[in-house]
């Protein structure tokens, strides 16, 4: 535990030390929130929800988009790259546990997620005047949720990466349409039919339906189909990066 | 004496490249080992075998009494490793780096006087990306002795280094045997196996060629003194037939193989007496780069 407790701060330091993995996890989305309230404003929107707004539904896409940055920009990238340089090596040469590493880049990257998520509610509630009809436990547990599913798949991306440059257009190039299509920067209800074909497709799309879903007031149990097609991801991503993962 | 480090029949392959061939080799408690050789020799792969890094073909290593595939979590907790090539996160500190490696082990020392005694004091709060090629050394070794390792093992330690920094590096590694650890080190320079060893395995081509103390190396390849200098002009090499066992001549540049037990005054009486002028002239003892040469049999040795 003391290692763990350790290894987690630590790696927090160098996480707030990268300035874009900072502004992309932390600044980026809440500048995203301010510019699209400014556009869309937050009066209640029939097309959405009878008593929420547009800024009401961003901040559960938001939160989405902070998820997909973390698990398919930070995380392959760190995680390909210390690889890459043989620091992952130097560790394998004292006793700490390869569990004990993973499970600490995985604290670190979820609380970013989370401190992400936060900032988000505090610009929208300051400036938008923040609506909430769901459930705190709910809305957390379907962000954990999210992020270990995502999560799982940086480290299949990071895994079959040969290198931190590799790991980060993989990255990319799943991260892009993901955020443009998901429903998760502008509103699945206002796309039309075609695109939102091709967010069927997008696994975001599922974590963007489940948290403005809990967000405006649903019950867990009203999104089984988003929640398994979750839970599937973390299974095979655990299941693809246990079998894949190197250290050098 | 202990055997602190007992290697029988190592071999590993990668695909059909023998890396490591039957090697087998003792380290005593307190001694400084070198293995020498040059690039791809395979001393790598055996000190990595060694560490727990890697997983052998063949043979039985123990050390400290420990078998590094089956107790490798323990071995890890009780000897140092520095490895050829590593890194650390180019942001990381080097207080928060050996802060950090300590937490890793049982028990570790006083990071602060690592600090003093490795000279990076005045580099605590620098990162890693900031460090010269001497300083990340300095910190790796720092870091290879934080939890008090009863072995430690110095891969290529001073391979890219300037040679002042390699000056440093060889006190240090004294040090560090005084502190009554053993080291094992590999290097494929021989004037650092020959200042620092105490015993030197000789490894070419996955295969250990030789293993002895450095002077019984040299003394072993019977080699000869060389007397060098050069001459002015007209010179008759057959002239010192009688006090030479060889005599190799390019331009003005004359070097005697000589032997009994006193060759320069032979050569130098006999050169005055001839009337033959001479200047530069200074002699060579044969050393372990000469030894290396002889049992490699090829002139692709250290750059």
């Amino acid at each position: 535990m003391r290692v763990l407790g350790k290894l987690i701060f630590v790696q927090t330091k160098l996480f707030l030390r990268e300035p874009a993995a900072f502004f992309f996890t932390l600044i980026f989305p809440a500048l995203l929130l301010i510019l699209f309230g400014a556009i869309f404003g937050n009066t209640p929107d029939p097309r959405l929800h009878s008593t929420l707004g547009y800024i009401d539904y961003e901040v559960p896409g938001l939160a989405a988009v902070i998820i997909a940055t973390v698990a398919l920009m930070s995380v392959p990238v760190a995680v390909a790259g210390e690889r890459e340089k043989q620091i992952l090596r130097r560790y394998r040469a004292t006793p700490l546990r390869p569990a004990t590493y993973l499970t600490a880049t995985n604290c670190v990257y979820f609380g970013m997620a989370l401190m992400g998520m936060f900032f988000l509610i505090v610009v929208a509630k300051v400036f938008f005047g923040l609506r909430f009809e769901g459930n705190w436990l709910s809305v957390l547990g379907g962000f954990t949720l999210s992020a270990l599913a995502f999560f799982s798949v940086g480290y299949v991306v990071a895994s079959l990466s040969p290198t931190a440059r590799v790991a980060q257009v993989i990255g990319q190039l799943a991260f892009f349409p993901m955020m443009f299509l998901s429903g998760a920067a502008f509103p699945a209800q206002i796309m039309p039919a075609n695109v939102r074909r091709v967010s069927e497709a997008l696994p975001l799309t599922y974590v963007v339906r489940l948290l403005q879903g809990l967000w405006s007031g649903d019950a867990l149990g009203g999104h089984l189909p988003e929640i398994g097609i979750l839970v599937a991801m973390v299974l095979v991503g655990t299941f693809v990066s246990s079998r894949t993962f190197r250290w050098e | 004496m202990t055997t602190v480090i007992d290697v029988h029949g190592l071999r590993k392959t990668y695909g059909t490249i023998v890396a490591v061939d039957e090697v087998s080799f003792q380290v005593e408690a307190g001694e400084i080992f070198g293995i020498v050789g040059p690039n791809g020799a395979g001393k790598t792969t055996t000190v990595e075998c060694l560490e727990a890094q890697r997983k052998p073909d063949g043979g039985t290593i123990r050390v400290l009494g420990l078998d590094p595939q089956r107790d490798g979590q323990q071995l890890r907790e009780r000897i140092g490793v520095q490895l050829q090539e590593a890194n650390l996160p180019d942001r990381l500190r080097v207080w928060e780096a050996l802060d950090l490696f300590a937490s890793f082990y049982r028990r570790s020392v006083d990071w602060e006087k690592l600090l003093d005694q490795l000279g990076l004091a005045e580099k605590r709060n620098a990162p890693f990306a900031k460090l010269s090629g001497g300083q990340k050394q300095r910190l790796f070794i720092a870091l290879s002795l934080i939890n008090n390792p009863e072995v430690v093992f110095l891969d290529e330690l001073t391979t890219g280094l300037d040679p002042q920094a390699r000056h440093l590096m060889w006190d240090l590694v004294r040090s560090v045997r005084e502190q009554g650890k053993t080291v094992l080190l590999t290097t494929h320079f021989m004037e650092e196996a020959e200042r620092l060893c105490d015993r030197v395995a000789v490894m070419n081509r996955g295969k250990i060629i030789a293993l002895d103390t450095p002077r019984n190396l040299i003394l072993g390849l019977k080699a000869k003194t060389r007397i060098i200098f050069e001459v002015n002009g007209r010179f008759d090499s057959s002239l010192l037939d009688e006090v030479a066992v060889r005599v190799e001549r390019e331009g003005n540049r004359v070097v005697v193989y000589g032997e009994g037990d006193n060759p320069l005054s032979a050569v130098v009486q006999t050169l005055e007496r001839q009337g033959c002028g001479f200047h530069d002239l200074h002699t060579e003892q044969p050393n372990l780069e000469d030894v290396f040469l002889a049992l490699t049999g090829d002139l692709q040795t250290t750059k």
